[in-house]
């Protein structure tokens, strides 16, 4: 069943030769699926099957770059390729454009979709529609993108195709029988989708001899090259050496090379009509390259930009601090340095009474959070400490003064008349079975139902509204405990609302802890406070008098814990063997005391804060 | 900062380097001899002791053929030491279980020490023994080599108590060799105890402590059970078997004997051990804790003179070949900072119902011993003469206050 497209490509055939390409013979698309759906495999098949690469040269997830991604087989950054494919006489380009495959990625995956004119739906056999494919799957049909449909690991015993074959035509309204059947691991299907492809999806169109245009869906900071800008070519064509301009900023830059990816980035003379490809311009920065903007020509520039950019928005905030202070220039060297990376991360510095010097950072959401977090332990090898995350409340004062509200700590004084809060539209797919328990936990969380279809007897579609603060707390986890792991969950910010809600401090013998305290629905202040007292009592040790723990909102006191004094502290025995043993002893602890964060009186051991903050570990990355 | 010396290969670290600053105040400081007996009967599911079940250690390392090497070492130390020998005013043979060995064999090494060093004439002699390795006639034998005390592990008067710990005599034999020891004409008898062994409870820590009082003992050290790594019982803790002993539990039992033993007529002089009048302290454990000088015989063991610490190899038949080959058996050894030995003064003095004079602090140090007086740890009237002594709250909070008065 190999072809050898290869062939063609080798041979510098005229009609699919970049920037030489007609645009009829151009074929992009995504692929839009659940995290474990296999997406990065049939890639990989696709890669083979098109002949751009030979097997023995494949490793799993060739696209995945990061190692983050291909540990947790997720992927973070969009992916693009370029694949040649015959059909019949007929050669084709397809371009293949790899989506982030997350909620905290929308704005990525919606540029990603804008870029392509079709989109393959794949659906684990096995497993069904997940909610964030459907969120997806709605994206790309607002974008009027040809959906085909497709299900994946058809090999699996567990496979129930006709099941989700059916349960797909019921969401997109088509016919069973147009479901594709592939499986990614054996190549079964394959070729066949790739032919549906080329017959289903429409060519790109664009006025060839109007002024450039293309749109950035993806810019990465690489440390040799700098900024590489994964760019989709509405109008017009960019030539290699031309100088460009950036829309939204007007920034002009030097093309210093331009090129597509197949699999390996490979320099060309040029980008058409409805071609994808990369460029860089020595930028070192993302910032520099935001994606959804549109590249035109310096010389020639167009009018107007394609539409659908916007700044990426912080939506939750963490303070991160070194666990050990001395490391925090080594935080911020490494702050900026994933900044050049990464145009959505915002931070600044921050100092906190218990954690010392650190950094208030926004993030587009948990996973976010997380990735950030795991690359700066990893990459910069530095421990950290997060902070509960923050979502950005708005305060208003009796007296009309408004506060932004990103920290505990900044919560104001004084008379507050009324407090916003982020909410988010919901969508949770699950086994019907478990309505009842995703029911009682969005109310618990303070949802709202919007409403509920079945997609099929057995699977069901709830959408909710919630407060995006309950999300980011444990949200993720608590539904995939009560589902035993079968919900998805997708959400998009939907607006505020007016919320009662309270700040609580956390006090060790009468002083407060900022790292601890926490804005809280007023009906939760009692449970945080109960949970948040209880656990530090395990978590700090006992000193040579009672150390009192309170939660409080305000002046009053609603929970109360105590850590009973110590009453002994001392080695049964010294004698001759034991005295180096005992001073080396004594000096270690001398060290651990040295390490001790002083609150008041009261000595709290680094490890109770990690401990203290670490419940609320992020989920969304176990999806 | 203290400064590990390396061994050179073919030349074993030997303390015949011993600094002349070391020697300095060699023959004004007390000095002891502490003798190693690294063989028991049964390893017991607590110990972390450097001692051997087996009797087939080696040549030179055997229950036979130890006393011999023993003296050997004891040679090696008076040429290390001399000319000018300090005189020798306390021996500690400790183990182990130095009662596994004839009575014969520990009177041939006290007489190799009498014949190779100066000996005090109020020679403290003490040897450890466990109840069940003693007799009339075993003691009335050391007796008559000049032993003068006698120290026995008798742990509890709990007969389960005594199972958890693996000891094998039975609950009354302790007092009945303490009676033993006197009838044989020994001054001074201590009995060991240990707290908080899981299991046992305040009314098996009252019967421990009434047995003791109803033995012919002038001192009594009292131990918190320590669970120590890698033995059997952290093991059985660790599966869960046995639980941890509790530190308010160990608390109170602290409480309890020093009530107890304090009114019957033993006062504390170490944050573990009490005894019957000034008298009845021993005066071997005495010179530890004042950071005297002292030579510890026997594989594995501690030596300090004048601020160098060193200690012989561990396994008793490594000890006995280099000692064969004419080779010192020390392992390592540190030579103590002014920093070290200001920690280790403060450390060990502190211990004691004599603390120490508050010119052994810094300047913080000072200044932190008031605010322990304050929070009740430190005795005010002690501190208003010049002293820092624990307060009864402050000995069961002994090393957090080391920890404070170091800073």
């Amino acid at each position: 069943m190999l072809r050898d497209p290869g062939r063609s490509w080798d041979h510098g055939s005229t009609v699919t030769t970049p920037a030489a390409t007609d645009p009829a013979r151009i074929r992009n698309f995504c692929i839009i699926a659940h995290i474990d759906h296999g997406k990065s495999t049939l890639a990989d098949r696709m890669l083979e099957v098109t002949g751009i690469i030979e097997a023995r040269q494949m490793r799993a997830q060739y696209l995945d770059r990061m190692d983050i991604e291909r540990e947790r087989g997720i992927t973070i950054k969009a992916q693009n390729v370029r694949l040649p494919w015959r059909v019949g006489d007929s050669e084709y380009v397809l371009d293949m454009i790899d989506t982030p495959g997350h909620v905290d990625f929308t704005y990525e995956v919606s540029r990603s979709l804008a870029a392509c004119e079709g989109a393959v739906l794949l659906v684990d056999a096995a497993q069904g529609i997940e909610a964030q494919t459907l969120a997806n799957l709605y994206l790309a049909l607002e974008n009027d993108l040809t959906i085909i449909p497709v299900l994946n690991k058809i090999d699996l015993p567990a496979a129930q195709p006709e099941r989700y074959a059916a349960e797909i035509a019921h969401i997109i309204g088509c016919d069973p029988e147009d479901v594709l059947r592939v499986s990614g691991k054996t190549g079964e299907g394959v070729p066949e989708l790739l032919d549906a492809i080329v017959a289903q999806i429409p060519a790109p169109e664009g006025d060839a001899d109007a002024p450039a245009r293309a749109m950035i869906f993806d810019s990465v900071y690489d440390i040799y090259r700098g900024v590489i800008t994964y760019v989709r070519v509405v109008d017009g064509r960019i030539a290699s050496r031309e100088r460009i301009k950036m829309m939204s900023t007007g920034a002009t830059h030097e093309l210093l090379e331009i090129g597509v990816i197949s699999p390996e980035p490979k320099p060309v003379d040029g980008l058409g009509v409805g071609e994808v490809g990369y460029f860089i311009t020595g930028v070192k920065d993302v910032r520099q390259s935001r994606v959804g903007d549109t590249v035109t020509l310096q010389h020639r520039p167009a009018a107007e930009p394609i539409g659908g950019y916007s700044d990426p928005k912080p939506m939750v905030y963490s303070g991160l601090y070194p666990i050990d202070g001395s490391e925090y220039p080594l935080l911020r060297e490494a702050l900026d340095k994933l900044l050049l990376n990464d145009a959505a991360l915002t931070y600044e510095p921050e100092t906190s009474a218990a954690l010392g010097f650190g950094f208030r950072v926004g993030f587009l959401g948990l996973l976010h959070l997380e990735i950030v977090r795991e690359r700066l332990e990893r990459e910069a090898g530095i421990s950290l400490i997060s902070t509960a995350p923050n979502v950005v409340y708005r305060v208003v004062m009796e007296d009309g003064t408004e506060h932004t509200v990103t920290n505990p700590s900044d919560w104001p004084e004084g008379k507050i008349d009324r407090v916003y809060e982020p909410i988010v539209n919901a969508t949770i797919i699950a086994p019907s079975e478990y309505t009842g328990a995703i029911m009682e936990l969005c109310q618990s969380r303070r949802g709202q139902l919007g409403g509920m279809d079945y997609l099929s007897e057995s699977r069901v579609e709830l959408r909710y509204t919630l407060p995006l603060g309950e999300i980011i707390f444990d949200f993720f986890d608590a539904l995939k405990s009560r589902t035993r792991g079968y919900a998805s969950l997708d959400y998009a910010e939907a607006g505020e609302q007016e919320s009662s809600l309270v700040k609580v401090d956390i006090l060790l013998q009468g002083e407060p802890v900022d790292a601890f305290s926490a804005i809280v629905h007023k009906d939760k202040a009692y449970s945080y406070g109960v949970m948040m007292a209880g656990k530090l009592r395990e978590l700090i040790p006992r000193q040579q008098f009672e150390v009192p723990i309170q939660a409080a909102v305000g002046s009053r006191v609603i929970a109360r814990e105590t850590v009973r004094a110590i009453r002994k502290d001392v080695l049964a025995k010294c004698y001759g063997g034991d005295i180096t043993r005992k001073r080396k002893l004594l000096e270690k602890q001398k060290e651990g005391k040295k390490r001790m964060k002083m609150v008041g009186r009261v000595e709290v051991p680094q490890e109770a804060f990690v401990a203290a903050l670490s419940t609320s570990e992020p989920s969304a990355a176990k999806k | 900062m203290n400064t590990v010396l390396p061994l050179l290969p073919g030349s074993p670290a030997s303390p015949s380097d011993l600094p002349d600053a070391a020697r300095e105040h060699l023959p004004t400081t007390p000095f002891g001899l502490y003798v190693h007996v690294p063989f028991c009967a049964t390893r017991c599911g607590y110990c972390d002791f450097n001692t051997y079940t087996s009797d087939e250690l080696g040549p030179g390392a055997n229950r036979a053929e130890y006393a011999g090497t023993a003296i050997a070492e004891l040679r090696r130390a008076a040429e290390v030491l001399g000319p000018d020998l300090p005189t020798v005013s306390t021996v500690f043979v400790g183990g182990g279980t130095p009662t596994l060995l004839p009575a014969e064999d520990l009177a041939a090494v006290l007489a190799a020490v009498r014949e190779l060093f100066p000996v005090d004439p109020a020679v403290e002699v003490t040897t450890e023994a466990n109840p069940e390795s003693v007799t009339p006639a075993s003691l009335a034998t050391l007796r008559a080599a000049g032993f003068t005390r006698l120290s026995l592990g008798m742990q509890s008067a709990a007969e389960h108590v005594l199972a958890v710990l693996d000891r094998r005599h039975t609950p009354g034999r302790a007092a009945q060799a303490a009676r033993e020891a006197v009838e044989a004409g020994f001054g001074h008898v201590n009995l060991d105890l240990i707290y908080g062994t899981p299991g046992e409870t305040d009314a098996d820590w009252a019967a421990s402590l009434d047995a003791v009082l109803a033995a012919p003992v002038d001192h009594v050290s009292a131990y918190a059970l320590i669970v120590e790594e890698g033995t059997r019982l952290a093991r059985r803790i660790a599966r869960g078997e046995l639980p941890l002993p509790d530190d308010d539990v160990l608390a109170d039992r602290y409480v309890q004997a020093d009530t107890v033993l304090r009114g019957a007529g033993f006062d504390w002089y170490e944050v573990s051990n009490w005894s019957r009048g000034e008298a009845a302290r021993c005066r071997h454990n005495e010179l530890y804790w004042a950071n005297a000088n002292w030579w510890g015989i026997g594989p594995g063991a501690h030596s300090h003179v004048g601020g160098v610490r060193w200690w012989n190899v561990k396994h008793p038949a490594a000890y006995a070949q280099r000692l064969a080959a004419g080779e010192s058996p020390v392992a390592d050894r540190e030579v103590l900072g002014d920093a070290d030995r200001a920690l280790e003064t403060v450390m060990l003095g502190l211990r004691l119902r004599d603390g120490l004079p508050l010119t052994a602090l810094s300047d913080a140090g000072r200044l932190r011993a008031a605010d322990a007086v304050a929070r009740g740890l430190l005795d005010p009237g002690a501190h208003a003469a010049g002293r820092a002594v624990l307060t009864d709250r402050g000995r069961l909070l002994a090393d957090a206050v080391v920890r404070d008065l170091t800073d």
